[in-house]
């Protein structure tokens, strides 16, 4: 019976009989399952090595803890807890006498308010009340928040920037720590990426440009481009994607953003408090290139959500572009 | 006690959530625990500004069919403030998240406790050599 | 409408409880973006559909695959340092161990 017959060589069958005993794998060379075999087994070692260091750290450890932390753990998670129940009960009593959910006359619902949905339309041309509010009226308090996001983007890179040439070993080690739990060229993933890639950046960038006239603005429309980006890189890797998103390009795109919306808002500003007159008007309301000065700071905050969000992943990922 | 704890729903959820967040602050000793804390205990304060820039029976704020009057739209403010709140809680969180991979690279551990003690042990250490290093020289 | 935001406000705390008390991080981390989509459908119900975009992007998108990156980047340091995080039970208990999958 077990005699082979020559057609049944090398046909389909054939094929699939060794692919379920194991013997053929019909992606071999084309698509990567799983990290290679001998890193794996550089992992199996690490994790015998690893458990006597960790005995022998465990120890003192136990020890450490029993002598200093012991006594001072327990008074310390009791007082905490004491800590929770009295903070509770403050905040439930406060809540209890603030006015209804819902209520009109609340305190906060004054004249403030009023001011900026009876007046917003005309003054800043922009049909969404908080987009007119916080890139008009309080456009200076969204120009610190973009700040406070580069800043953040930059303490990230002081914190895991990997010099490609200054330490080529730890940038060797960081590429080989990325390629761990990972295989390369998912061809599931990379299909779902080509479908959603152009989607959720042309979603983006519709919320960020609709910022004035529907829900939506630089933050969330930035944050939408930098995770259709995060998607291209994470299926295509950091060498389709190094090629237009450099660390100069990020560099360039987020400072004259910055640079931008600080002169520009200073001027609206300068000609809005001296009366002077002033070549940005509101527009007709509902159009997209309205409402005066948003729909670009809008575009601003959008490029420099996007590129921090961007560096953020890049950095976390792999310490550099 | 006041009449509106049956109402306030929000407001009560948004005290018990920043009371567990604040416990998660206090009591886990895994970092990455921490931070999550921190991000919920940012959440419920968005809550609570919300909630109260909410007014029963009106719509969002945005103009609808030409209508200017205050009286149909709820309050933008409170928007306004959690819009920038969320994106820079975001910041902070992988400013944190950063700082923590640094404090994972130095001491191979994500718990508080084994990095103090670790910490601990690394000065202790630094310090007897010092001392060692100053007692020979005062011999010589 | 009433139970429904009752549901899921109850549905927040259930999820923040569950952050805190689980015991592997990568557990942890989907109910965070699980606590932050329902956050994201309660700023719809209190008529803030820019919060509701904001935090369903930035919240529930970005912040969560940050935190699964950092878990990422933090398991395979672990691995090539050739020290341990997590295997088998902290010293401290649950909350000192690293997501502890193979």
């Amino acid at each position: 019976m077990s005699r082979r017959d020559p057609k049944y060589t090398g046909s389909p069958w054939e094929h699939f009989a060794q692919w379920r005993r194991g013997e053929y794998d019909p992606s071999a060379g084309r698509l990567e399952t799983r990290p290679p075999e001998t890193e794996r087994r550089a992992d199996r070692e690490a994790a015998l090595l690893r458990s006597y260091v960790r005995a022998d750290r465990r120890d003192e450890y136990t020890l450490g803890l029993a002598k200093r932390i012991g006594g001072f753990n327990r008074i310390y998670r009791a007082l905490a807890v004491v800590l929770a129940l009295f903070l509770t009960v403050l905040l439930l009593v406060t809540v209890s006498y603030l006015p209804a959910f819902g209520d009109i006359s609340a305190p906060e619902n004054n004249e403030v308010a009023q001011r900026y949905i009876e007046k917003g339309l005309e003054e800043t041309g922009a049909v969404n009340i908080v987009a007119g509010m916080i890139l008009d009226y309080r456009a200076f308090d969204t120009f610190g928040e973009s700040c406070v996001l580069f800043v953040a983007m930059c303490c990230v890179l002081l914190l895991l920037r990997v010099d490609k040439e200054a330490d080529p070993h730890s940038q060797a080690v960081e590429d080989m720590s990325d390629r761990f739990f990972e295989p390369h060229h998912n061809t599931i993933l990379q299909m779902a990426a080509r479908i959603l890639t152009p989607l959720s950046v042309i979603f983006g960038i519709y919320v960020v440009l609709n910022g004035h006239i529907s829900p939506g603005g630089g933050f969330s429309g930035g944050a939408i481009i930098g995770t259709g980006l995060i998607l291209y890189l994470t299926a295509f890797g950091f060498a389709r994607t190094g090629a237009f998103m450099t660390e100069r390009l990020i560099k360039t795109l987020t400072v004259s953003a910055l640079t931008f919306y600080c002169f520009a808002k200073s001027y609206s500003f300068y000609t809005g408090a001296n009366h002077l007159p002033s070549f940005i008007t509101p527009g007709v309301p509902g159009a997209i290139l309205s409402a005066g000065l948003i729909v670009y700071l809008n575009v601003c905050v959008g490029i420099v959500v996007a590129c921090t969000m961007y560096t953020f992943y890049t950095m976390f990922r792999k310490g550099g572009f | 006690m006041g009449g509106s704890i049956f109402t306030n729903y929000e407001e009560i959820t948004a005290v018990v959530l920043f009371v567990i967040g604040l416990m998660d602050l206090l009591m886990q000793s895994n970092l990455v625990k921490k931070i999550i804390g921190l991000d919920i205990m940012d959440c419920a304060v968005y809550l609570f500004l919300a909630a109260k820039g909410y007014i029963a029976g009106r719509a969002a704020p945005i103009y609808v069919d030409g209508i200017l009057d205050a009286s149909h739209y709820i309050n933008p403010i409170p928007a306004g403030l959690v819009l920038t709140g969320i994106v820079v809680s975001v910041s902070v969180s992988a400013l944190l998240m950063a700082l923590t991979i640094c404090l994972y690279r130095e001491y191979h551990t994500l718990d508080l406790d084994e990095i103090m003690i670790l910490l601990r042990r690394r000065e202790t250490e630094e310090v007897r050599r010092l001392t060692r290093e100053s007692g020979e020289g005062g011999g010589k | 409408m009433t139970v429904l935001r009752i549901m899921l406000l109850a549905f927040l705390v259930v999820c923040a409880v569950a952050v805190s008390v689980s015991r592997r991080l990568l557990v942890s981390v989907t109910i965070y973006t699980a606590f932050s989509l329902v956050m994201a459908i309660i700023w719809l119900i209190l008529e803030s559909p820019d919060l509701a975009i904001t935090e369903a992007a930035v919240g529930a998108g970005v912040t969560s695959i940050l935190f699964f990156i950092m878990l990422k980047k933090i398991r395979s340091i672990q691995t090539t340092a050739r020290q341990d995080g997590g295997e088998g039970q902290a010293p401290s208990g649950p909350a000192g161990s690293v997501d502890g999958e193979d």
